[in-house]
């Protein structure tokens, strides 16, 4: 097991490599160069040739990417022009309230998706399995920004029963030790922060949750009918156990197998960058920080981000991929 | 092979893998005709077709069926903050807050919708296609590197590479097309070399091969079309991803700046503002959105289950 981890640990480089190569060619091609990313749109041309002598960029290119890839290394990404600080500092400081959304989102979606789906399933036929496969239907196809203002209009500006912004009420003045703000107050016993910020991770986590919620269900849904029909399980009930045995050992455990697959891709993709949700309901984790990045051309943010975002992505792939090796052994082999 | 998503990538192999062991057809019936019948007595896919359809007629009209022109402004002595016309004669679904007929627009926004959902799945088709006959026509070296350049577009989330590419492109309609047809490359490229690896074994490969054949004429004529099924339906599928994930770029206001097109993802975004005071300028463009995706999504999955031997039953 463990050359299998060191293995694919290995097989990492190359991609991250050629990630790095690709964003730095990405930051050299946009109009103006990182020169204008540093100093900003309205950069004089002086001012960009000094920024360019002054930070080697006249130099050969691979001499630059080295350099990159040196800094790279470790976590430098420069200078957020919108914030006037290192960018990694900026990532540190937002990057644990993403990974709060996620936990709560994917608890949510599913807490709610695998019973939803074993059950569609057992009752193959149903009312409920009807609803469920048009609810995952519906859940994949609507935009998440457009669900995420729904929520917000109805349980914070209509009915006014949750906060509908901001990650903690900024009346709360909140000892900072993690930057998890749920933690935060837990660790401080400041209760009524941490209460606060749950409050307040609630509507964007079940917008968020929404559409791995859709493929949960629809996954353990398809898996527990693929399972149900297997030998092994016609050989379970027919040498008698007890049905609610051969559920428990043999169905579930076999069809949870690619869910989990399932939940380990859907972490990866919800912790690279809520975008939109986060956008909708200004709340402070890396996904408003690019949106804000977009919006006031902070290209080194764009840059840092989306490298550490990629790595991150990455890993949790990885990380899938061996407790996959992990749960079925057969994988383990290849 | 990398460590990277081995899962993801390995669904979509073996969606390629079981388009490789398909049975010659029922009744001499050649497969693609056989699932045409299929789809054809199913009402699922009847529904998704019905609704693709019925959108893409939209689109190709607009200008014959929008009641009024899409960008003109009307009942602006009406508009106040706070007050938005609603609907009333000649304006079936009212106006949205610069006075524009919401009617005329979401049957432009259509056209632009659809349009940049379509450009951009056909060129993400082209050029993954490219790539993925590159690598499973030619095998060895072009292989490895056609995967590995595949792999590392695979290790950006998809959004995250889309709003890279705009940001490089700058904002207008082509760069949106180019953002999301480059998210959707790797897919086609493992789906179709994945299916053409599975092809390249099979029996009728193997005697073309034995009998002489050249071997550009067993790839162009007999491997690929085998092996292109999986690519249909995933393109089919696409075609909805292509259209929310365009609304979503424009609701990050990397979309096309031009007025003068109309765009669902851009009406939903600019509605955002007066959700409370008129929700039907955010409701209808996001039901055009979900019904679209809809209509694609049940097209794209009966099609799978007719084109794949395991529902075969």
């Amino acid at each position: 097991m463990l050359r299998f981890i060191v293995r694919r640990l290995f097989q990492l480089i190359p991609i991250l490599l050629g990630l790095s190569v690709l964003l730095f060619a990405w930051l050299r091609a946009l109009p103006g160069g990182p020169a204008q990313a540093a100093l900003g749109e309205r950069a004089t041309p002086e001012a960009i040739a000094q920024y360019n002598e002054l930070f080697g960029l006249d130099e050969p290119l691979y001499v630059q990417y080295f350099r990159f890839l040196g800094r790279a290394v470790t976590l430098d990404f420069g200078n957020s022009t919108q914030y006037g600080r290192p960018v990694t500092e900026v990532f540190l400081e937002r990057f644990p309230g993403t990974i709060e959304l996620t936990v709560l989102a994917m608890i949510f979606a599913i807490g709610v998706g695998i019973p939803l789906g074993y059950l569609a399933a057992r009752r193959h036929g149903s009312f409920l399995d009807s609803a469920s496969v048009v609810g995952s239907l519906l859940g994949v196809a609507i935009p998440v920004f457009f669900l995420a203002y729904l929520l917000r209009l109805l349980f914070a500006v209509e009915l006014g029963w949750l906060p509908g912004s901001g990650r903690q009420d900024v009346r709360i003045d909140a000892t900072r030790i993690t930057n998890f703000y749920v933690l935060d107050g837990l660790m401080t016993r400041e209760w009524d922060a941490a209460w606060d910020a749950f409050l307040h991770l609630i509507l964007p986590a079940i917008a968020l949750g929404t559409i791995p919620l859709a493929i949960i269900v629809r996954i353990t849904r398809a898996s527990v009918l693929d399972v149900v029909n297997e030998d092994y399980v016609r050989t379970a009930n027919a040498k008698g156990l007890a049905t609610a045995t051969v559920r428990r050992r043999h169905v579930v455990r076999n069809a949870l197998l690619p869910v989990s697959t399932t939940i380990g891709l859907q972490t990866g993709l919800l912790l690279s960058g809520a975008v939109l949700t986060e956008t909708v309901f200004a709340f402070g984790g890396v996904g408003l920080t690019l949106r804000d990045a977009i919006t006031y051309r902070d290209f080194a943010v764009l840059q840092g981000f989306i490298l550490m975002l990629a790595v991150v992505y990455v890993l949790v792939n990885l990380l899938v991929d061996i407790s996959y090796g992990l749960l079925d052994p057969r994988v383990r082999v290849r | 092979m990398t460590a990277l998503g081995d899962v993801k990538r390995q669904r979509i192999d073996e969606l390629a893998a079981r388009a490789g062991q398909l049975p010659a057809g029922e009744g001499g019936l050649s497969l693609t005709r056989s699932a045409f019948r299929r789809l054809r007595r199913d009402p699922v896919a009847i529904t998704g077709a019905v609704i693709v359809l019925v959108f893409l007629f939209v689109a190709a009209f607009a200008p014959l069926l929008a009641p009024r022109d899409p960008v003109s402004q009307y009942l602006l002595s009406e508009i106040r903050p706070g007050l938005i016309p609603g609907a009333r004669e000649g304006f079936p679904l009212g106006v949205d807050n610069l006075g524009r007929d919401l009617l005329s627009r979401l049957i432009y926004g259509a056209r632009q919708s659809l349009l940049i959902g379509v450009v951009s799945t056909v060129l993400g088709l082209v050029v993954g296609m490219t790539l993925g006959v590159l690598a499973g026509a030619f095998g060895g070296w072009v292989d490895t590197v056609v995967m590995r350049f595949v792999d590392i577009i695979l290790s950006i989330p998809g959004l995250l590479m889309a709003i890279t590419i705009s940001v490089l492109l700058g904002q207008n309609q082509y760069a949106l097309m180019i953002a999301i047809a480059v998210v959707q490359v790797p897919v086609f490229a493992r789906l179709l070399r994945g299916s053409m690896l599975a092809q390249r074994g099979s029996d009728y490969a193997v005697a073309a091969q034995a009998l002489g054949v050249k071997k550009r004429r067993i790839v162009f004529g007999h491997v690929l079309p085998n092996s292109l099924s999986p690519v249909i339906v995933q393109a089919t599928l696409s075609l909805a991803t292509a259209i929310i994930e365009a609304a979503a770029l424009s609701y990050l206001g990397l979309g096309d700046p031009d007025i003068a097109r109309p765009e669902w993802g851009a009406m939903l975004a600019n509605a955002q503002d007066f959700l409370s005071i008129r929700p039907a300028l955010a409701v209808w463009p996001a039901m055009c959105i979900i019904v679209v995706a809809l209509g694609f999504t049940l097209l794209g999955e009966r099609l799978r289950e007719a084109l794949d031997p395991k529902f075969r039953r």
